[in-house]
């Protein structure tokens, strides 16, 4: 007889992310959503997600997001949480804290949440309002007291870009002065929203600078109290990043109306098959379908990046934005050097480099959406 | 070198637990996931905050059958004391 043949399994997603709903009480020009997002189809219901939750768990996931959108619009988060919790997932609300009552964070809490990202859009009142389009500053400093008192610790997300990056000092001091623990400095990355104001968007090369010796200096001083992430752009880094850690690897995402996808932008692309979980099982869509085999691994890769020394670690780069900038979504990512279309990149770079002329933001809102039309 | 009375506990920030897709104990913390090998979770699953280092070594030795067991303890602690995994109760 012959030895048993061993086939290796593939693993399953570690993280499970759940998009609950695009509605948001904010309308951030750097949102990453789609901008057609009120084309969507209708959300799902709570008993769509729960069967996401349990079979994502029983591939082994271990991670369990909900955010959106605003997750807090919906009034059964409490549920998946509860149930995801229970069956042994690590559960992450990341929220503009907008709608988190006292009442809504200790059923949170009772269901055993076990962390809360809070976004913070900048320091001071004009310019966070004027990102965000709302009067939302005050509840959020509120926010964070709050959760901090229900036990939680303080973790800020802060999206960079050129209107709020000159203010960096600032809202360092205020994560201090609201205690938090972690704070992410995350440089605008240029999807949905974001990419359609992105001239608007992009700092210079002087204000990243500065922003990254502001933060290297906070640094030295906070030592172990606050530890500060900032996650340089991929554009000014050179840097292709392996997407989500390498397509249909460790990530999967669900749409509020049911699409899963291999990355949070992944919808944008065109000519695939989005797999609706109402159709189709975790277990198919993650090990057999199309669309998360169709950039997994290297071998897809094109030329450029088959003969490259770095393709194990960065399969490429990012999908979306390869297909945002070239229309080819297979394509070398164009913040790489040696993509024969890195030339578009050093000319948005350029671009943002004039002081003048700058374009009015359009802002997130079912309106604009519903004009434009489109996904980006 | 630990104090063999300090008493080690999972920090809040992480949480330990069994993982059946893993066949490993695992630390979940926001950003991810650390698999454990045996010793590693046979060691965290003892730093309950009551019990002292000391009570762990020698807990691990009658357990597993085995001596002079304090040196591997104690360098597992201080790794995962710089990684933020544990705090120390008062002793
Ligand atoms: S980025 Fe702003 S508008 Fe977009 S979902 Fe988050 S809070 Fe809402
Ligand atoms: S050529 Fe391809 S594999 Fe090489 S660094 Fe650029 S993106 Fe990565």
């Amino acid at each position: 007889m012959n030895a048993p043949l061993l086939i290796p399994q593939r693993p399953g997603p570690l993280w499970l992310l759940a998009e609950v709903t695009y509605r948001c009480p904010l309308h951030c020009a750097f949102c990453y959503n789609p901008v057609d997002f009120t084309q969507a189809g209708p959300e799902l219901s709570t008993d769509d997600w729960l069967k996401v939750i349990r079979q994502a768990r029983e591939l082994g996931a271990a991670q369990f997001g909900i955010s959106g959108g605003e997750p807090l619009l919906r009034d059964d988060i409490e549920i998946l949480v509860a149930e995801a919790r229970q069956l042994g997932f690590y559960t992450n609300l990341i929220t503009s804290g907008v709608g988190l009552t006292e009442a809504r964070l200790a059923a949170l809490k009772a269901a055993g949440l076990d962390h809360i990202q809070l976004s913070f859009q900048d320091a001071t009142r004009e310019a966070n309002d004027l990102i965000t389009n709302t009067r939302t500053f005050d509840l959020k400093r509120k926010v964070a007291a709050m959760t901090k008192a229900a036990g939680y610790p303080t973790v800020i997300n802060c999206v960079l870009h050129r209107s709020n990056i000159d203010h960096l000092d600032r809202i360092i001091e205020m994560a201090v002065e609201i205690g938090a623990e972690y704070l992410e400095l995350a440089n605008t990355q240029y999807h949905g929203w974001a990419f359609l104001n992105r001239q608007s968007l992009m700092p210079t090369e002087a204000q990243l600078a500065e922003a990254e010796a502001v933060t290297e200096r906070w640094r030295q001083r906070l030592g172990k109290t606050m530890r500060i992430l900032f996650v340089t752009p991929d554009y000014q880094s050179k840097k292709p990043k392996k997407c989500m850690n390498g397509w249909g690897e460790v990530f999967l995402s669900v749409t509020p109306d049911g699409l899963a996808l291999p990355c949070h932008t992944a919808r944008m692309l065109p000519g695939l098959e989005f797999p609706d979980v109402r159709e189709h099982d975790i277990d198919w869509i993650w090990h057999e379908s199309p669309l998360f085999n169709r950039f997994r691994g290297t071998a897809w890769l094109p030329e450029t990046c088959q003969s490259c020394d770095e393709k194990d670690n960065d399969h490429g780069g990012c999908r979306c934005q390869a297909f945002m900038l070239t229309g080819d979504a297979g394509a070398t990512d164009p913040v790489c050097p040696k993509s024969p279309d890195h030339a578009l990149i050093e000319a948005a770079l350029a671009d943002a480099e004039r002081s003048a002329d700058v374009k009015p933001l359009v802002f997130r809102d079912p309106k604009n959406s519903k004009a434009l039309g489109r996904a980006f | 070198m630990t104090p063999s009375l300090a008493r080690p506990r999972i920090n809040r920030l992480f949480r330990f637990q069994w993982e059946p897709a893993q066949q490993a104990h695992v630390l979940l913390y926001p950003e991810g996931m650390v698999k454990l090998n045996q010793s590693a979770g046979e060691i965290l699953k003892r730093c309950d905050g009551s019990t002292s280092v000391a009570e762990i070594v020698a807990d691990l030795e009658s357990a597993f059958n085995a001596s002079n067991l304090a040196a591997d303890v104690d360098a597992f602690l201080i790794m995962a004391d710089a990684q933020n995994w544990i705090t120390w109760s008062e002793t």
